[in-house]
């Protein structure tokens, strides 16, 4: 079961002398339980991207597919697929118009027609899941505070029980406890079978978290794979914009010296070859 | 000549209208001219309330604030307060006033009824401090994030303040505008400019003099930056970046001797197998 | 990413022309006074001045004629609609019946003259839209009203809305479509239902902009504060408005346009 996108190409306003090419042949796909990052600098494409997995844009040529089935964008279909991939966009809190916690979170399952105990569950349901105390329901969405109100906002995206998570940025601003505590809620959703589709340009948690990794670079797939083969890629080959994280140029100047190490380690995996190549030495 | 303090704070106390508990309270700081102090605190500690007090956008409920030796408290003296103390904010479609580049840059200045040859002189230098001169007659709309906040940036230097102050203003950046911001800031403390940085990203701090850290509208420490690595850094619930992460076990694990800085390429350089 | 670069209010094109480095004050008066033309035709051959005026203008500013003449029709509507009732209902000497309907020359005359009025003060207005940046406009507009402040008009204040208001336009199109987009990926739909439901679902797309404006202005409030900016406060100017001799020049020419046209209109 998975989230497909083939040959994806879109050009912003197509036909006119500012049209724009924003994804130019991308395909990604993403299983469930699999967190595939897609990373890329400012306009590199990638909430394009994000976009049309929900079906919100109507690419130029190119096909989405989810659990097998194609879906066309504009279609009935599409309405009904678009409650299998929940979309969070940046700065989702934006989006809050509900006058409690509960009600914005009821939103998305009412408007698929879910009511009464039902949509009680979900709402409780979603808001566990995104980590939040049963206690702020009832609160109006601006008394939280900025984390809990961006888990207010995922919660009113997971209430409608995607099998597909896509999230546009979704650390953006938060500080470092906030956005910890974020990545942990998702690694959870992820091994409980959620697919997470996490687009960013931090490179330290796409490289920590993903199971893969797919580098847009103006509109391109400049290269996709495991963490491991895409800073192998981009140490060859830097795409502007995508900083390397600490481990990963700390890793590369090792192999320099000689030192046998996975670029895409942790501080402890890096220790690790460190140690095992001075033994080796010593002998 | 001895020059007094660019900020000095002494015992204020801030609360908003209806708020339960004061926003700011205790709080001693004095900032000296030329220095760049990083001020840091999660999410609600008060150091954007803090802020504000610095550029007399709010007046401490009890205790005094001074900038350059003017109280903050006296509105006669809100202009030349808010000239020598220029403001930029996190978010920076929230302060861009004009369509045009130029125009933007221009409005402050033009609040302070300048002579239309000495705006255009301050426009110029500041668009060229920023990087920004040859985007001057383009629409501020089709900027990207990081220009402007650039163009933020210029509209705050056309001031030609004593003083910055940055209440989180990298953090809608991505890492490439992040990047050339800083490098103006750099730019602009080698000029002498006093910079008081707010933020709660510990990777940007490197370059700060002094570190003060806000929690719960107090001021919890205040000390040298390498001070801050070594002892503090987790203590106040901050993330470890990872280069001290890396600088920790490598010492630990006896790769690198005591005192080596916190950076990739001066790890490598310090690396004994 | 942005891609609505292109969008912008009015129609204005760029440009280095006589007319684009005229005083806005000078055009926005300008226009005003060319407007005469056009009101005082009385016969079809009157209206020889103005187009050939509009003509002069559109070399002026290398606008060319047709994209001018073009300008005119988003009204065509309204000038079939005013003609239509010029036609059959201006009483005087019948030249031709349809069924109830009379057709007189004065209804002729008044029809064909009504037309080429609107159709004229359009494409005037127009040049000027077209010549003059909306920041321009709103400093043009500003310097002309200064009298007005003699009364406690808040003029510099409305001005500033002005320029604020545009600024933001881009930016309030983009917030928009964001939030939409983000309540459609939640299953909002606008398409089903009656008008009441309909309406309503517009509610979620409407509360977090309305929001999202207010919360704006603050910071914009604040930031401009700290900018040192008092309301009503003298300010000086970036770019001030210079009269130069061209602009005396223009309206010059502006004026001579006009009694040309009058002695026009009697003799010919």
């Amino acid at each position: 079961m998975s989230i497909k996108a083939v040959n994806i190409k879109y050009i912003y306003n197509e036909g006119t002398p500012a049209a724009v090419t924003a994804l130019d042949g991308i395909s990604l796909e993403a299983e469930r339980g699999e967190w595939v990052s897609v990373v890329g600098h400012t306009g590199s494409g990638k909430s394009t991207l994000a976009q049309h997995l929900n079906l919100l844009l109507t690419p130029s040529s190119g096909t989405v597919s989810i659990d097998g089935a194609r879906v066309a964008p504009g279609s009935r279909e599409a309405r009904d697929a678009r409650r299998k991939v929940g979309l969070v966009f940046q700065y989702p809190e934006s989006q809050f118009f509900a006058e409690t916690v509960r009600e914005e979170i009821a939103f998305a399952p009412s408007n698929w027609g879910v009511g009464g105990a039902a949509l009680d569950a979900c709402v409780a349901e979603a808001a566990s899941s995104a980590g939040l105390s049963p206690s702020m329901l009832g609160s109006n969405p601006f008394s939280l505070s900025g984390g809990e109100r961006r888990r207010a906002a995922i919660a009113s995206v997971l209430s409608m029980k995607p099998d597909y998570l896509v999230l546009d940025e979704p650390t953006a601003g938060l500080d470092a406890s906030g956005v910890r505590g974020l990545t942990a809620t998702f690694k959870d959703l992820c091994s409980k079978g959620m697919a997470v589709i996490h687009v960013t340009h931090d490179m330290e948690i796409a490289m920590s978290m993903s199971d893969r990794i797919a580098v847009l670079e103006r509109g391109v797939l400049a290269v996709s794979g495991t963490p491991e083969r895409v800073a192998e890629y981009l140490s060859e080959r830097p795409v502007k914009g995508l900083v390397m994280p600490p481990s990963v140029r700390f890793a590369q100047g090792l192999r320099e010296k000689g030192v046998r190490v996975p670029l895409a380690s942790r501080v402890s995996g890096i220790i690790e070859a460190l140690e095992e190549a001075r033994s080796r030495r010593g002998r | 000549m001895e020059q007094g303090p660019i900020f000095s704070i002494q015992g204020a106390e801030f609360s908003y209208k209806g708020a339960s508990s004061p926003a700011v309270k205790n709080v001693d700081l004095s900032v000296a001219s030329g220095e760049w102090v990083a001020l840091l605190g999660i999410n609600g500690s008060g150091k954007s309330t803090l802020a504000k007090m610095m550029n007399a956008l709010l007046i401490p409920t009890r205790g005094a604030c001074f900038v350059m030796g003017m109280d903050t408290s006296d509105p006669e003296l809100a202009a030349a307060i808010r000239q020598n103390v220029a403001l930029v904010f996190q978010n920076p479609d929230d302060q861009i006033v004009a369509s045009i580049v130029e125009e933007d840059v221009a409005f402050g200045p033009e609040n302070l009824g300048l002579p239309s040859e000495t705006i255009r002189a301050r426009v110029d230098r500041a668009l060229r401090l920023t990087g920004l001169s040859e985007m001057r007659r383009r629409g501020s709309y089709s900027l990207s994030g990081g220009q402007k906040q650039r163009l933020a940036l210029a509209g705050a230097l056309a001031m030609e303040p004593e003083a910055l102050i940055l209440d989180e203003s990298t953090s809608m950046l991505d890492p490439e505008g992040r990047a050339s911001f800083l490098n103006c800031l750099r730019e602009l403390n080698a000029r002498g400019i006093t910079i008081v940085q707010i933020t709660h990203r510990m990777e940007e701090v490197a370059h700060a003099s002094r570190i003060v850290v806000a929690r719960s509208g107090e001021v919890a420490w205040d000390g040298s930056p390498d001070f801050f690595w070594e002892e503090k850094c987790a203590g106040f619930g901050f993330d470890i970046p990872q280069e001290l992460e890396l600088l920790r076990s490598l010492r630990d694990g006896g790769f690198v001797p005591a005192g080596t800085k916190p950076a990739v390429h001066d790890l490598l350089e310090a690396l004994c197998l | 990413m942005k891609f609505s670069n292109g969008f912008s209010i009015g129609q204005f094109i760029p440009g280095e022309s006589f007319v684009h480095s005229l005083d806005p004050r000078c055009r926005i008066t300008g226009m005003f006074i060319l407007l005469v033309l056009p009101f005082s035709a009385e016969k079809p051959l009157d209206f020889v001045p103005a187009v050939f005026c509009l003509y002069v203008i559109s070399a002026a500013s290398r606008i060319p004629f047709a994209k001018l003449l073009r300008s005119g029709r988003p009204v065509l509507f309204l000038i079939a609609f005013t003609a239509i009732l010029n036609l059959f209902w201006t009483p005087g000497h019948e030249v031709a019946r349809l069924g109830p309907l009379r057709i007189t020359s004065e209804g002729i005359n008044l029809a064909f003259c009504m037309s080429l009025r609107i159709y004229c003060l359009v494409m005037t207005a127009a040049v000027l839209m077209m010549t003059t940046s909306p920041m321009d406009f709103a400093s043009g507009a500003e310097r002309l009203m200064s009298p007005l402040a003699l009364v406690k008009f808040p003029v510099s204040e409305i001005a500033m809305m002005m320029t604020i208001a545009l600024r933001f336009i881009p930016t309030l199109f983009d917030e928009s479509e964001r939030i939409m987009k983000a309540q459609i990926s939640r299953g909002a739909d606008f398409e089903s239902g009656g008008l009441i439901k309909r309406a309503r679902a517009y509610i979620p797309i409407l509360a977090p902009l309305f929001i999202q404006v207010f919360t704006r202005a603050d910071s914009l409030a604040t930031a401009m504060e700290s900018r040192c900016y008092v309301p009503g406060a003298p300010r000086t100017r970036l770019n001030p408005l210079v009269w130069s001799a061209r602009d005396t020049a223009a309206m010059a020419c502006a004026v001579a346009f006009v009694v040309f046209s009058a002695v026009w209109n009697r003799y010919i």
